[in-house]
C-alpha cells in the first residue's frame, strides 16, 4: 500500500532520519515505536507533506508520489490524527467536521449534519454533532479528529501517540476502532513509545533509534524485552523497590478545597509521612493541576494544611525554602528558555549569589557545574541556553534545582512526560533517591504505570473529587481506572 | 521548491539575508526618490551628509539626546513585557516639570538638577499610572500609554496659551525664556546639551548592568521572557512591572528636561518639543534587542537618519517625514532579514 524507500532528513549538523525504510500493507497495523528524538515525528511529518525528504523516495500502490503539503497528503489518502487535538474550541463538532470538507459558499446547519452523517456511515459517531467542542473530553475530542480523518476515506491512517491525553479505558475503545478500520482495509500506521500498547495492537513493529530503523519484529516474535533493547539500545535495570515509609508525617492535609472553572477540587484530606510516596491519578481536568497549584501557593484554598507541624505558608518562596520542590505540569513553566543552564539552576536560588548588590556570576556557574555532573545534565556548557536542551535535559535541570536545597518535600506533575525510556528511568532513580532519603512525595501522572511502580499509596481525582486514598497493594491498573472514571474506592 | 524552518541559522547566512534585505530596502527608498524626481544617489548622498562635517554631527547628537535616553528606557520595558508606547507623552511631562521649575521656582545653582528630578518624576508617574492599571485592573498598557499621550498633549498647548503663556511673546503660543540658571550648557555653538548626554549613556551603560548583573534584572528577565516561570517561582510580577515603567517614564521625562532646557529654553507647542522622538525610540529600542547597551549604537543611527531626513528637506524641499519612510522601510527589512534567516528554501521538484 505504502513504502518508504531510504528516506533521509537532515536539519542542519542533525540527522532526523537515516535511510529509514518502511512498508505498511493494506488492513495491517504497523507500529512506529521508538524514543523521544528517535525521528518519529520527522517521518510522519515527511509523510503528511510538512518536511520534504533530503533523500529517497514514497511510494502509494508502487507508484512514486511527491507530497508537497498536508493538502496533497489529504488528496493521496493519507490521513493524520496528530497527537494533540488540533481543533476550534469554540465551535461544535459539525462545524470542525466540516473544516475537512469541500464546502459550498453557504449551506445551512442542517444540510452540513446530514452531509456529515451520510459521509460516516458506517463509522459509528459516539459524540454528539451539535456539542461544542470545549465541552468534550480529551477522548472525545481525539474522537474527532479520528472522524475528520476518515471523512477523505482515506487509505493511509497515522495515528501520532493517539494514546497519551487517553484513560486506559477509552484506550480500549481507541483499540477496536483500529482493529475494525483494519478490517475495512485501511493500512494503519500507529506512533507510540509504549510498549504494552504497541504489543497489543500492532501486527508488525518498526523500531527506530537516533533516526535510523534499528529493527522491525512481527509482533508475534516480539516481547518488551527484545523491543527496550532494540529501542534503547540496552536493556533496563529492574525498577528499583521503594522502601516503606517513617513515622513523621510531613504534609497534612484536611478538607482542602480549591475553587475553579467548573467543579471545585474537594474533600481532599491525607496525611503524608517521610519517605511516601502518594500517587494521584485522573482524567486530564480532573483537578489535578489545581490541586497542586494550590499547595505549590499559586491558587487561593481553603482547608487546613499543615507542614512539618506548622501552618503551610501559601507564597511559593517561603515555600521553597523549607523545603517543599515542585515538578510543574509544564516543563516549559519550569525553566526560562533563553537564560543559561546555570542561571536556570539558579532560578529558585540567586539570591545566595549577590556579592556587594551585583550577582556573581562565576560562583552561580561553579555551583551550576557541580549540579550539571551530579544530575547528569547533558549540556555543552553552564553558559548554553536551556532551549538548546533535550525534554530530558530540561526536567534534570528542573529537579537539580528543585532538589538541591535538601526538599522534604516534592510536588510532582507529569515528571517524566513525553520523556525517552532513558530519561524517565533516571527522573524515577531521582525520585526514589529522594524518598530513601527520607523527603515524602506527591506524585501527579497520567501514566498509571507510573503511579502503580513508584507510590505506596494512589488516588485519584474524579470531578474535583478527592477518591482514596487506598495501600498501594490493593490497587491494580483496573481498579485505578475505576477511581478515576467512576469515582468509587 | 519550499520553505522550511531552520533552527540553526548559520552565521554567514544570516549577514547574507541581512544584507539582502536591507539591500532591498535602499533600492525601494531608491524607487521612492526616483518618483519624486530625485536623484537616489544624490538623496543618499544628502541622508548621510550629516557624517561629513563637524555640524552635521553635531545635529546627528543633538537627535541622539532624547534617542538614547528614551530607547535605554524602552529597551528595559520591552525586554520586562511592559510594552510602553507612550515615551512621547512621558518626553512631554518631563518638559512640563522642567519648565515648572525653570519658571517659578527661585534660580540657584540647584535649578538644573531640580529640573531634571522634577521632569524625570512626572514622565514616571505617568508611565507609572499606566503600570498601576495594568498591574490592578489588567488594562492593556498599549492603549493606556497612546492615550495619555494625548493627555499631555493638550496639557502642554493648554499651558502654552493660557497659564504659563509668556509676559514679552504677543502672539506666539510659548512660556518666556528660561532664565540662564535653567540653561544646559551646550558643546561650543552646537546645540549638543552634553550633560543630558552623557546622562543618556550613564542610562544604557547603568540599565546593562542593572538587568545582567543585578538580582532585580534577573527577576526581571525571567519575568519579560516567561511570565509562567516568574509565577511558579512566586516572583512579585506587578512590582517588577511597576518599576520597569517608573524607570522608562523617568528616562523619558529626563530627555523632556534635556530638549527643553538644552534646546528651545522655554516650553513652547508639543509638537515642535518633541519632534516624535518618543515613537522613534520604540525603533531604536526594537533595534536593541532588550539590551539597553545596544541603544548606544542604534539610537545615534536612528539620529542619523532624522539628520538626514533635515538635510533632505532643506536642499530638495522634500517633507520631512520621509524620515519616518527611511526609518520605517529599515524596520521592515530588519523584520524580514531575520524571519529570513530562520528559513530555508529547499529546491526539489
Amino acid at each position: 500500500m505504502l513504502k518508504l524507500e531510504n528516506i533521509t532528513k537532515r536539519f542542519g549538523p542533525v540527522v532526523a532520519n537515516h535511510r529509514v525504510s518502511l512498508e505498511v500493507a493494506r488492513g495491517e497495523v504497523l507500529a512506529l515505536l521508538g524514543e523521544n528524538g528517535a525521528g518519529k515525528t520527522t517521518l510522519v511529518s515527511i509523510l503528511y507533506g510538512l518536511y520534504a525528504p533530503d533523500e529517497g523516495r514514497i511510494l502509494l500502490e508502487g507508484k512514486e508520489v511527491r507530497i508537497p503539503s498536508p493538502k496533497a497528503a489529504q488528496r493521496l489518502g493519507i490521513a493524520l490524527v496528530p497527537q494533540h487535538p488540533e481543533l476550534i474550541e469554540a465551535h461544535t463538532v459539525a462545524e470542525n467536521l466540516a473544516l475537512g470538507l469541500d464546502l459550498p459558499l453557504a449551506f445551512s446547519r442542517r444540510a452540513l449534519v446530514r452531509r456529515l452523517a451520510a459521509l460516516l456511515e458506517g463509522h459509528p459517531l459516539g459524540v454528539d454533532l451539535e456539542a461544542p467542542v470545549a465541552r468534550l473530553s480529551a477522548g472525545e475530542k481525539q474522537r474527532v479528529e479520528l472522524l475528520r480523518a476518515l471523512l477523505n476515506r482515506p487509505r493511509v491512517l497515522v495515528l501520532d501517540e493517539p494514546t497519551s491525553v487517553l484513560t486506559p479505558k477509552e484506550v480500549e475503545g481507541l483499540f477496536q476502532e483500529i482493529r475494525r478500520l483494519k478490517a475495512l482495509g485501511l493500512a494503519v500506521i500507529f506512533i507510540s513509545h509504549k510498549l504494552e500498547e504497541v504489543l497489543a495492537i500492532a501486527d508488525r513493529i518498526a523500531v527506530l533509534r537516533a533516526g535510523e530503523k534499528v529493527g522491525e519484529v512481527w509482533c508475534q516474535e516480539a516481547d518488551k524485552d527484545l523491543l527496550v533493547r532494540l529501542m534503547v539500545g540496552r536493556s533496563l535495570a529492574p525498577p528499583p523497590k521503594v522502601p516503606p515509609p517513617r513515622k513523621e508525617v510531613v504534609l497534612e492535609v484536611e478538607d482542602l478545597l480549591v475553587p475553579r472553572h467548573g467543579f471545585p477540587v474537594q474533600g481532599v484530606s491525607f496525611a503524608l509521612r517521610a519517605g511516601e510516596v502518594l500517587g494521584i491519578a485522573g482524567v486530564a481536568g480532573s483537578g489535578q493541576a489545581e490541586l497542586v497549584q494550590a499547595l505549590a501557593g499559586l491558587r487561593p484554598h481553603q482547608g487546613r494544611v499543615r507542614f512539618l507541624g506548622k501552618p503551610w505558608p501559601r507564597d511559593p518562596m517561603s515555600l521553597f525554602r523549607q523545603g517543599v520542590a515542585h515538578i510543574p505540569e509544564e516543563r516549559s513553566m519550569g525553566v526560562v528558555g533563553g537564560m543559561s543552564v546555570a542561571e536556570n539552576l539558579a532560578l529558585r536560588t540567586y539570591p545566595r549569589f549577590v556579592r556587594r548588590g551585583l550577582l556573581d556570576y562565576r560562583a552561580m556557574e561553579m555551583e551550576a557545574g557541580g549540579l550539571i555532573q551530579r544530575y547528569g545534565i547533558r549540556t555543552p556548557s553552564p553558559r548554553t541556553p536551556v532551549r538548546f536542551l533535550s525534554g530530558g535535559n530540561v526536567q534534570k535541570v528542573i529537579l537539580a534545582r528543585e532538589l538541591q536545597g535538601g526538599a522534604r518535600l516534592l510536588l510532582a506533575m507529569h515528571p517524566t512526560y513525553g520523556l525517552d525510556v532513558g530519561a524517565t528511568e533516571e527522573v524515577h532513580g531521582r525520585i526514589l533517591e529522594l524518598v530513601q532519603g527520607g523527603a515524602a512525595v506527591l506524585l501527579v501522572s497520567e501514566d498509571l504505570d507510573e503511579i502503580l511502580a513508584l507510590s505506596h499509596r494512589v488516588a485519584a481525582l474524579y470531578h474535583g473529587r478527592f477518591v482514596g486514598p487506598v495501600p498501594r497493594e490493593e490497587a491494580d491498573r483496573e481498579r485505578l481506572g475505576r477511581m478515576m472514571t467512576e469515582g468509587r474506592v | 521548491m519550499r520553505w522550511e524552518l531552520d533552527p540553526s541559522p548559520s552565521l554567514w547566512k544570516v549577514f547574507l539575508a541581512y544584507s539582502l534585505f536591507v539591500a532591498l530596502a535602499l533600492l525601494l527608498l531608491g524607487l521612492l526618490f526616483l518618483l519624486y524626481g530625485v536623484s537616489p544617489l544624490k538623496a543618499y548622498g544628502l541622508l548621510l551628509s550629516p557624517l561629513g562635517d563637524s555640524l552635521g554631527l553635531a545635529e546627528v547628537g543633538r537627535r541622539t539626546i532624547p534617542l538614547l535616553l528614551i530607547g535605554a528606557g524602552l529597551a528595559l520595558a520591552f525586554r520586562v513585557g511592559f510594552f510602553n508606547i507612550g515615551a512621547e507623552g512621558q518626553l512631554l511631562m518631563g518638559a512640563v516639570g522642567g519648565a515648572y521649575v525653570a519658571l517659578f521656582l527661585p534660580p540657584g545653582p540647584w535649578t538644573l538638577p531640580l529640573m531634571f528630578l522634577l521632569g524625570g518624576g512626572l514622565g514616571a508617574v505617568w508611565s507609572g499610572l499606566a503600570a498601576w492599571l495594568r498591574v490592578r485592573f489588567g488594562a492593556n498598557e498599549i492603549l493606556t500609554t497612546l492615550m495619555q499621550n494625548y493627555l499631555v498633549y493638550y496639557l502642554v498647548v493648554y499651558l502654552v496659551a493660557g497659564p504659563w503663556k509668556g509676559q514679552m511673546v504677543f502672539g506666539f503660543l510659548y512660556t518666556d525664556r528660561f532664565p540662564p540658571e535653567a540653561q544646559l550648557p551646550r558643546l561650543g555653538d552646537t546645540l549638543v546639551h552634553w550633560p543630558t548626554l552623557l546622562l543618556g549613556i550613564a542610562a544604557a551603560l547603568g540599565l546593562q548592568l542593572l538587568l545582567f548583573r543585578t538580582p532585580l534584572g534577573f527577576e526581571w528577565r525571567i519575568l519579560g521572557e516567561n511570565p509562567q516561570a516568574a509565577r511558579y517561582l512566586g516572583l512579585k510580577g506587578g512590582r517588577l512591572i511597576l518599576l520597569a515603567a517608573l524607570l522608562s517614564g523617568f528616562l523619558a521625562g529626563l530627555a523632556g528636561v534635556g530638549e527643553v532646557a538644552g534646546i528651545h529654553l522655554r516650553l513652547l507647542e508639543p509638537a515642535q518639543i518633541s519632534l516624535g522622538y518618543g515613537f522613534t525610540a520604540i525603533l531604536v529600542a526594537w533595534l536593541a534587542r532588550g539590551r539597553p547597551l545596544w541603544v548606544l549604537f542604534t539610537a545615534p543611527l536612528l539620529g542619523l537618519i532624522l539628520a538626514g531626513g533635515d538635510a533632505l528637506k532643506l536642499a530638495l524641499s522634500m517633507p520631512f517625514r520621509v524620515v519616518d519612510v527611511v526609518a520605517g522601510l529599515l524596520l521592515l527589512s530588519l523584520i524580514g532579514a531575520e524571519a529570513l534567516s530562520q528559513r530555508r528554501l529547499i529546491w526539489r521538484r
